[in-house]
């Protein structure tokens, strides 16, 4: 399997707190990867790096591609998306214009089609096409910052924290759809706090704690960890009160 | 007061306001997509207004070597920046859109400034130097800076605005102008007479109103523009690059500014210095807007105009200090309903 994303001793600093610490991963083609782990831990921060967003010391590789000297918008256009955790919609634009943005580095004509395939991901989308993006529910605002992010055809696609504050029946939808996305052939790099559901529909999975990566591997091995399902999983020990 | 009188003064009011409505436009897009208050966007008013009267007149204005001189700076900004990955076709770009194009609009108007030229072409070169100005001051004093506070921002926007001052009393000198009107002629309705100058900037602001109305609602550049405005990460995250962005912003800004003041200068006699108080007047408006909406920009911006015209009729003295007092109690109200000011974090 080919590498699309290779990070190599990554670190992140806010001034002189370093939140990421001599991180590395991979993510291969038709791959989802996930990152769990607590709230702090440095997901966010290390997504943020990798798109450009926060400055970050060490190698990031995409496509065989170093992306030392590239803008946000350049890692775009090679087929790196990001759907952040405050999904930084376009609020006072309907869900169209929205999607029609997210394919601003993409020919006209192949927008087109974009389109209908993301409207054929989210039907909830296409209802609610002529709606402003800031009146959806947050659900459909998730819907909304994927398939804008979708629209740009991403290679990988990087979504931090999508189950945060959305309805059960929502999160397993959205995590259903991203396991469609790998098979339509879009890596995933999913970071998470529900690392039940993330580690159920991974390949691969790293496991972070203070800025460090503690654990890696298949993500049905993290899964079986008995030190992740005692921390993460919400597992309870026999006898132990449930609530 | 006789109705003849009332009359006239509203139709003065609403030719001022239409100016300061596309000037206030102006400062709401370019606030809101770059967070630059744009001081000089009278600048921008002066420069049109007398490169077009020079022109007419048959002189060489010096803004057209100002165009020239700022694509250098520009072009020299761009290598700088991108000094550590240059390639040739970055370069060539750059040289062709910061160097030639100004060095051809300058032989442009050294060959046409001494014969003449009829006004259609006086215009399109004037708008054609300002909207250079425009963008290449972009590139130069606020691309930079564009991840700064809005206070920095402010404060190269102030800058700007005197050294533009500055040059433009060495380039036209202390004396007004005046320029040829665009359209001449006059008819007669009831009691009121409208002349050809006051026909076209009616229709020129209302043509320009719709045409960014359009461009805003329809094209993918404008809701490009409208979505960094909303958010700007979001905007990168869709690869839409803020500097396209800003270019767009600026370059629409000085293009409305040196067209407003080509409408006007045919009307009043304009000085170096003029556009500031014309341009704080489409400020005015823009404030009234909160800097955010068009539409009640627009609205406000025939007010002031209104106002001007009435004040300056019963208490000539006092016209500008009447005028500028609109804000007090507009700004009064809007601290009442949103009494914590926070410093934008972005």
């Amino acid at each position: 399997m080919s590498t699309l994303l290779s990070v190599t001793d990554a670190h992140v600093a806010y001034g002189k707190v370093e939140a990421v610490r001599s991180v590395s991963l991979e993510v291969g083609a038709n791959e989802i990867v996930t990152i769990v782990g607590a709230n702090g831990a440095g997901k966010t921060t290390l997504l943020s790096a990798i798109m450009g967003i926060l400055p970050l010391k060490g190698r990031v590789a995409f496509a065989g591609q170093d992306l030392a000297r590239l803008d946000i918008e350049d890692r775009v256009a090679m087929g790196l998306g990001l759907v952040p955790e405050h999904r930084e919609l376009f609020v006072t634009m309907n869900v169209e214009d929205n999607l029609e943005l997210g394919a601003f580095r993409i020919e006209r004509s192949k927008a087109k089609a974009s389109m209908e395939r993301v409207y054929a991901l989210f039907p909830r989308l296409k209802e609610r096409r002529k709606q402003l993006a800031g009146t959806l529910s947050g659900g459909e605002q998730q819907m909304l910052a994927m398939g804008r992010a979708l629209m740009g055809e991403p290679k990988l696609l990087m979504l931090d924290e999508p189950s945060l504050g959305l309805a059960p029946i929502i999160v397993a939808d959205i995590f259903r759809i991203v396991t469609e996305l790998r098979a339509a052939g879009v890596s995933v790099l999913l970071v998470e706090q529900n690392a039940q559901a993330a580690l159920k529909i991974a390949d691969q999975a790293y496991v972070m704690e203070l800025g460090e990566f503690v654990l890696s591997g298949k993500a049905s091995d993290i899964a079986a960890n008995e030190r992740v399902a005692a921390s993460y999983l919400g597992f309870q020990h026999e006898g132990e009160s449930v609530i | 007061m006789n109705t003849t009188i009332m009359l006239f003064l509203v139709q003065d009011g609403i030719t001022n306001g239409a100016i300061y409505a596309l000037l206030g436009l102006a400062l709401v897009l370019v606030f809101a997509v770059t967070r630059v208050i744009l001081i000089p966007q009278g600048e921008f008013v002066t420069y049109g207004a007398l490169t077009y009267a020079s022109l007419a007149a048959g002189q060489m204005p010096g803004t057209a070597k100002l165009a020239l001189a700022l694509g250098i700076g520009a072009f020299a900004f761009d290598l700088f920046v991108a000094r550590k990955a240059l390639h040739g076709r970055l370069v060539v770009r750059s040289f062709i859109a910061n160097v030639v194009l100004p060095a051809i609009v300058l032989a442009l108007t050294l060959s046409l400034a001494a014969q003449k030229p009829p006004v259609a072409v006086c215009i399109a070169l004037s708008l054609v130097i300002v909207a250079m100005i425009g963008l290449y001051l972009y590139r130069i004093a606020f691309q930079p800076l564009a991840h700064t506070s809005v206070l920095v921002l402010l404060i190269a926007s102030v800058g700007v605005h005197l050294a533009l001052q500055g040059l433009g009393l060495l380039f036209f000198g202390a004396e007004g102008q005046r320029g040829p009107a665009v359209l001449s002629g006059a008819f007669t309705a009831g009691a009121l007479r409208f002349t050809g100058q006051s026909i076209t900037v009616y229709a020129i602001t209302i043509a320009f109103i719709v045409a960014l109305w359009l461009f805003f609602g329809l094209t993918l550049y404008g809701k490009a523009l409208r979505a960094t405005a909303v958010n700007r990460l979001g905007a990168r995250l869709a690869g839409i690059r803020t500097t396209l962005s800003g270019q767009i912003a600026f370059l629409l800004a000085s293009v409305i500014g040196a067209l407003s003041g080509i409408l006007i200068v045919p009307i009043t006699t304009l000085y170096y210095d003029s556009g500031f108080l014309i341009g704080l007047k489409g400020f005015v408006a823009a404030i009234i807007g909160g800097l955010v909406s068009y539409p009640l920009t627009a609205v406000a911006a025939l007010v002031v105009g209104i106002v001007e015209a009435f004040s300056s009729f019963y208490a000539s003295n006092y016209k500008e200090v009447i005028v500028f007092m609109l804000l007090i109690p507009v700004l009064l109200l809007r601290s009442l309903a949103a009494p914590a000011v926070e410093e934008e974090k972005d």
